[in-house]
Order: structure tokens, then sequence, then C-alpha cells
């Protein structure tokens, strides 16, 4: 086989290697999403965060707006401090609230941002006032079980 | 046989088994440093790609596109049981991408260029053809290893993308065209859950590190073997069987390494 041909080949060989790896990350991957626009990034504090994890997404009316960049805790008012980058094309009200919410029934922790009436914009830094920490499931059931118990106990000693 | 006789018997094969890990390490030092020398001749580098990579192409993609057919079947069944059906673009992107892409693929690999690589290296042997290069003052560690042995570390990644991308490809035509999963669901699901460095990247580092042992000891094998045809078959099969041990216990050392904490 010639020089010239076997060059041919084998550029072709490692072309289609490149686009096999380029599919990889693009189509199958995350490669092509969020990720490059610029943010801005705001505070919000939760009394808990349940299952929570950087990365997870930042949505408001179900969209994604942004990321989880940092969660650190606050020792001296012993609340978990979240960090939230927000894409610079969203801006939310001064009196925006966050929630802490789950994806599907059991699934994975995400923040939730309810737009606020305010006129001013939150800015780069500033912190979202009202929050709401996320629902942990053995206080659910707790606070059940506690409920159910005082009904029956208001039930007997209305009985009697 | 007196307790002497066999300690002496132990302790003559440890040595002998260190003493070939040693041989073993010293060639591998020898192709490594030699591999910079040998890209002064590229094209001897390209013709050893075009051996090694092209020609396992057409089998490595026929095998990924059989497992993928394999696993969006099976995936399915499963799936379905828990009403999880539209998760199986995800399912079959993960399992290959982490897993069965690298792993298969060396494997293939081994069987089909390492087998060839020691052949050849062997029958040069038994033809004495690497004496007589060293008669010439040419070093056949930089004429004839070290291309093989870049050539072949550089093609393993490029197959084992393939060997993904095509599976991925099989498994959205059995799962969309004929088994009537969502098809956007199919694609968000996996664009979603596969993370481009987490799990494309660590395979593309274990294809390269199964590139780097598979090649190594297919060279190795092929160099050490007797100069016989009955040592040059003997050595072909020992390369496939090394290589193959080789790679599914590195893949155990490189997942619990890469894949232990979530």
């Amino acid at each position: 086989m010639g020089k010239k041909q076997t060059e041919i080949l084998v550029g072709g060989f490692v072309v289609l290697g490149m686009l096999a790896i380029l599919f990889l990350a693009l189509k199958s991957a995350n490669l092509a999403s969020f990720s490059f626009n610029s943010t801005y990034r705001v505070l919000a504090r939760f009394d808990e965060i349940g299952g929570l994890k950087v990365q997870a997404p930042v949505k408001s009316a179900g969209v994604t707006v942004g990321r989880i960049a940092d969660i650190s805790f606050d020792n001296k008012t012993f609340q978990a401090v979240v960090s939230l980058d927000i894409d610079r094309h969203y801006a939310f009200p001064t009196d925006s609230s966050a929630k802490v919410l789950t994806a599907g029934l059991l699934g994975d922790k995400y923040v939730g941002i309810e737009a606020g009436g305010d006129d001013k914009n939150i800015q780069a830094g500033e912190s979202i006032k009202m929050t709401q920490s996320a629902i942990v499931l053995e206080n659910l059931i707790g606070q059940f079980l506690y409920n159910k118990a005082g009904d029956a106990g208001k039930d007997g000693a209305a009985k009697k | 046989m007196n307790p002497a006789d066999l300690a002496a018997a132990v302790g003559r094969a440890v040595i002998g088994q260190l003493a070939g890990l040693g041989h073993a390490a010293i060639f591998f030092a020898d192709l490594v440093r030699h591999m910079f020398s040998s890209l002064r001749r590229p094209y001897l580098t390209v013709a050893q790609i075009h051996a090694i990579g092209n020609r396992s192409l057409v089998i490595i993609a026929a095998s990924g596109a059989a497992v993928g057919l394999v696993l969006a079947l099976q995936g399915y069944l499963t799936l379905s049981r828990y009403g999880q059906a539209e998760s199986l673009g995800l399912l079959v992107a993960l399992a290959l991408v982490r897993e069965l892409g690298p792993v298969i693929t060396a494997l293939l690999y081994a069987g089909r260029a390492g087998t060839s690589l020691t052949a050849e290296i062997g029958l040069m042997k038994a033809g004495e053809q690497l004496v007589a290069m060293e008669m010439m003052a040419v070093d056949p560690r930089v004429r004839v290893l070290a291309p093989r042995f870049l050539a072949g570390v550089f093609a393993m990644p490029l197959l084992g993308a393939v060997f993904s991308a095509v599976g991925i490809l099989a498994a959205y035509i059995v799962g969309v065209w004929m088994i009537g999963v969502d098809e956007g669901q199919f694609w968000s699901q996996m664009q979603n859950g596969v993370d481009v460095v987490k799990d494309v990247g660590n395979g593309i580092i274990k294809t390269l590190v199964f590139g780097i042992a598979s090649t190594f000891i297919a060279l190795y094998v092929g160099y050490e073997s007797k100069a016989t045809p009955e040592g040059v078959a003997l050595a072909t099969t020992r390369t496939v069987v090394i290589s193959s041990l080789s790679v599914l216990f590195l893949d155990f050392i490189l997942t619990a390494l890469m894949f232990s904490s979530p």
C-alpha cells in the first residue's frame, strides 16, 4: 500500500475517533449546557438543606436559572449558607423567596426561587431574605405520628 | 524432599519471578524512553496506527453495536418493571462510557492487535531480524518497538470512544425506533446524568491505561518469546491471557479510585 494512502487512512481513523469523543461529550454528556454563561453570586441561609449538593440546579418556575456554587455552615447563627450562581440574563426582586425542593418524589434536592414583587432587583453579594428549609422525611413521619397520638388521646378523653 | 530443598526451590522461584518483573520494568522504561526518538520518523508510527487502529475498527464498531443493542433490550426489560423505561438512555450511556466501553475494547484489542504485535515481534526475533538491525547500528527499540507502543497507546482511546459512541447509537435505534421509548427522554436523561469530566473523561483515562498495559504486554511477550514456531504460538496465547487479566484487574483498581465516592 502506498505511503500516501496509509497516511490518509490513518488520518480518517483519527478523525473518526475524535468525532466519537465529541459525540460522547456533547450529545450524551452535559458539555454544551449551562456552564459557560456568566453568573452573579447570591447568598441564601437555610435552617435545614437536607441532601442539597453543590452543582445542584437553581430553578424558578421549573426552569434552571443557575447552580449551587458553595455550601457552608455559619457557626454563629447555626444556619447553612448556600451560595447560588444565577445566570446574568435573569434578575429577581429583592423580596424573592428561596425554597429547598425535591425533584420527583424521592429525588435529588434543588433550590427553587419564587419571584417577589419589589421594584429593585437583588444584586451580586446580597442575600435572599425569605427562605424555606427542606422537608426531612423523618421529621414529617415524627410529626404525623405525634398528631395521630394526639388525636387518639383527644378522642379517648372525649369519650370518657 | 527435605525442607531445606523445598525452601531452596521456593527461594529460587521467587527470585526468578522478581528478576522477570525487573526485566519487564526495564523493557517498559526503554519503550517510554525511545518513544520520543521514534517520533523523528513519524511515518513509522503512522504505519503502525494503520495496522493496529484502522484494522481493529471493524471488530470494535461491530462489537460496540452488538453490545449497545443487547444493553438496550435487557435494560428495557428490567427498567420497565419499575416504570423507569425512560431512563434507558441514561443506563446504556453510563454502562458503556464508564465500564463496558473501555474494558471490552481493551479485551478485543488484546485479542486482535495484541496477538498480531506479539506474533510479529516473535517472528522478527525468530528470523533474527532484530539482531541484524543491531548489527547495522540501527536500534530495534527505536525502529520497531517504540513506534508500535506509541501507536497502541494512541489508538486505544480512539477505539474506546468509537465503541461507546456506536453502542449508544445502536441502543437508540433499538430503544426508540423498535421498542418505543420516548426519544426526548432518552437523550435528555442521558445528558443530565452523564458528566463529561467524571464519566467520559474517566472512561478515556481508563482506555489510555489499558492501551499502555496491553501494548506493553504484547511487545514484551513477543520480545521474550522462544525463537521457534511453537514459541511464537505459545507467546500469542500468553499475550491474550496476561493482557485480559491485567485489564480486568486494572479496571477494578481504576474504578475503585475513580467512582468510589458519589
